[in-house]
């Protein structure tokens, strides 16, 4: 994986938030500082994760990215356009960015899958045999077969759900497809079925993603670049490798690089001569196999 | 938007108003509402006001607070004194065109506003430092003895609970999904009438949804944990009566009833 084109100087950001600062209940004793200056950006057909631990602020960040919710301070610009200038259309910022929430099968509503799917693009007035691609090819893409689209979206299984909500928001073909935590309740197969997905996405339609997750391995997996949030704003901003290489300050937010980095870095402590800034187990295997092959340490493997 | 309701709203906190035993709180305002209807003298009201003043001074509720309660009913109470303004009949001070402004106008205006705006702080001040499930509670306790009459109490007073229980859960997942579903262009803020109701509708399904499930898992767990109706149940937090609580009791329905009772027996000057 190459460092994506982010950190090229000059080149604008597709969706970038500027020094964002919210605070929910304002004015009540029940005030609560939920960002304080959190920056984050993405380019043009970039995978980007945002990681942090529980209450970092990670949901709150991105329903800033698609105007859900107005800034106490800072700037949310997509394509270099202030969203809450005056003359910009909120609907057409919700339809270029869009955003799946934390268990979104708790949205579903419609009679049938179909119907549901096609709120947004019904929502955005388009013709009938338009919306009519565009729910089949949503459905196609988050690998929900076509059997189910006549039912009722009650009738589904969990994992069946939460991939029915999210063709409903692909179904709108954003420019940015944010996703909080897509795979929070799932089965590792189940999370590893619903993030190919997702790539798969990513590859054939070019739009830039923003994947929400509490796990490292999963940002390794997909991610090019990581926002890691802590105390209300962004510690570490950076391609996964750069991120990965701060490892004491993730540590001492409570985070970690991944298992398979760990295990590197082990091997490493323990004296042999592996690169251990993989971190996926692919990268991992060719690296042990690297140095196993050159036989400094017959014993292993 | 759903966020600016206080009605109900619950403002934790440790002063004497909070801690006094939320029976004693209710019966307190009832006493309140009662002498506060039954004033008809300027000594009572003053009275009234300053334990209001009082109270709310012990609780430290802020008085913006209040006040921000208060907004939604501002209309109708400037709406209640500009009738009582031009309608009572008595000595005219100004008349123009058909209306007449009479001293008795001003001065009943006036307490009508006055009446109404510590009407609503009462029981503002009630709601804000007594937690819902407290109140639920003290109601409960207070109408036990209508079980002796077969008045179902305990099914009531659980119904209450668990409804003010779940307001605020139903309040947060009210402002998730409409947030969802205006990611997905829903629009609730604008059309006629009818295109705002149809726009409903991916707000209501999810949540009578959610409702229901939620209802069956808290059945369930009520089972498991073998509640089987009020019978012979105890309960892990007694409500006890302190002295304290009995002497802000006592004392306090005496200064209200007394005070009240005195400007309707003519005792004050008029
Ligand atoms: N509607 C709300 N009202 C008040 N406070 C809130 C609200 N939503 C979130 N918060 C607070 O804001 C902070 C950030 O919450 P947020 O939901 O953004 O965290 P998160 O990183 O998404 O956490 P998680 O990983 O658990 O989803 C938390 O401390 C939370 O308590
Ligand atoms: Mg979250």
């Amino acid at each position: 994986m190459t460092a994506p084109d982010v950190f090229v100087k000059g080149k604008p950001f597709l969706l970038e938030a500027r020094q964002i600062t919210y605070v929910y209940g304002r004015g009540t004793p029940f005030e609560k500082t939920a960002l304080d200056g959190a920056c984050f950006s993405v380019s043009a057909g970039e995978f980007a994760g945002i990681i942090g631990h529980t209450g970092s602020g990670k949901s709150t960040l991105i329903q800033h990215l698609n105007g859900l919710l107005k800034p106490h301070a800072g700037q949310v610009l997509l394509e270099g356009r202030d969203i809450w200038e005056k003359g910009v259309k909120m609907r057409d910022v919700r339809f270029a960015v869009g955003l799946v929430f934390q268990y979104p099968e708790y949205q579903l509503f419609e009679e049938t899958v179909e119907k549901d799917v096609s709120f947004g693009p019904a929502a955005m007035g388009l013709p009938e045999a338009d919306i009519r691609e565009r729910v089949s090819e949503a459905m196609a893409f988050v690998g929900l077969d076509k059997s189910v689209a006549q039912k009722s979206p009650f009738d589904l299984s969990g994992g069946q759900k939460r991939r029915a909500a999210i063709a409903g928001v692909i179904a709108m073909r954003p420019k940015v497809l944010v996703l909080d935590e897509p795979t929070a309740g799932l089965d590792p197969a189940g999370r590893r079925e619903i993030l190919g997905h997702i790539s798969e996405y990513r590859r054939q339609t070019g739009a830039a993603v923003v994947l929400v997750t509490h796990s490292m391995e999963d940002a390794a997996r997909v991610a090019d670049s990581l926002t890691v949030l802590a105390h209300a704003g962004d510690v570490l901003r950076g391609s996964l490798k750069d991120v990965f290489a701060q490892r004491e300050t993730l540590t001492g937010l409570g985070l970690d690089v991944p298992a398979v980095t760990r295990v590197l870095l082990r091997l490493r402590a323990l004296g042999l001569d592996v690169d251990a800034g993989a971190y996926t187990t692919e990268d991992a295997i060719k690296a042990i196999k690297e140095v196993s092959g050159s036989a400094q340490s017959p014993s292993l493997c | 938007m759903l966020k600016d309701i206080t009605l109900g709203q619950y403002f934790p906190g440790t002063s004497l108003v909070h801690r006094l035993d939320p029976r004693a709180k209710l019966i307190l305002v009832f006493a309140f509402i009662t002498a506060l209807l039954t004033a008809n003298h300027a000594l009572t009201y003053l009275v009234i006001l300053l334990y209001l003043a009082l109270a709310v001074t012990v609780s430290r509720v802020r008085p913006s607070a209040l006040a921000r309660g208060m907004r939604p009913m501002a209309f109708i109470i400037l709406f209640t004194a500009v009738l009582n303004i031009f309608y009572t009949p008595g000595r005219p001070l100004v008349s123009f065109w058909i209306f007449t402004v009479s001293a008795e106008g001003v001065e009943r205006a006036v307490f009508m506003a006055l009446r109404l705006l510590m009407l609503i702080s009462c029981t503002f001040m009630l709601t804000y430092t007594t937690s819902p499930l407290a109140l639920a509670d003290a109601l409960g306790r207070l109408m036990s003895p209508l079980a002796k009459i077969r008045v179902p109490v305990h099914e009531f007073a659980m119904m209450m609970t668990i409804a003010l229980r779940f307001i605020p859960t139903i309040i947060e997942e009210t402002d998730k999904i409409m947030s969802a579903q205006k990611a997905r262009g829903a629009d609730f803020e604008t059309g006629n009438l009818f295109r705002r109701a149809k726009a409903l509708i991916p707000l209501l399904v999810p949540l009578f949804v959610g409702a229901f499930r939620r209802a069956d898992d808290l059945a369930v767990a009520m089972e498991c944990r073998c509640y089987h109706g009020g019978g012979g149940r105890t309960r892990m937090k007694q409500l006890r009566m302190t002295g304290v609580d009995a002497l802000v009791l006592t004392g306090s329905v005496a200064l209200l009833a007394g005070v009240s009772a005195l400007g309707r027996l003519g005792w004050f000057m008029r």
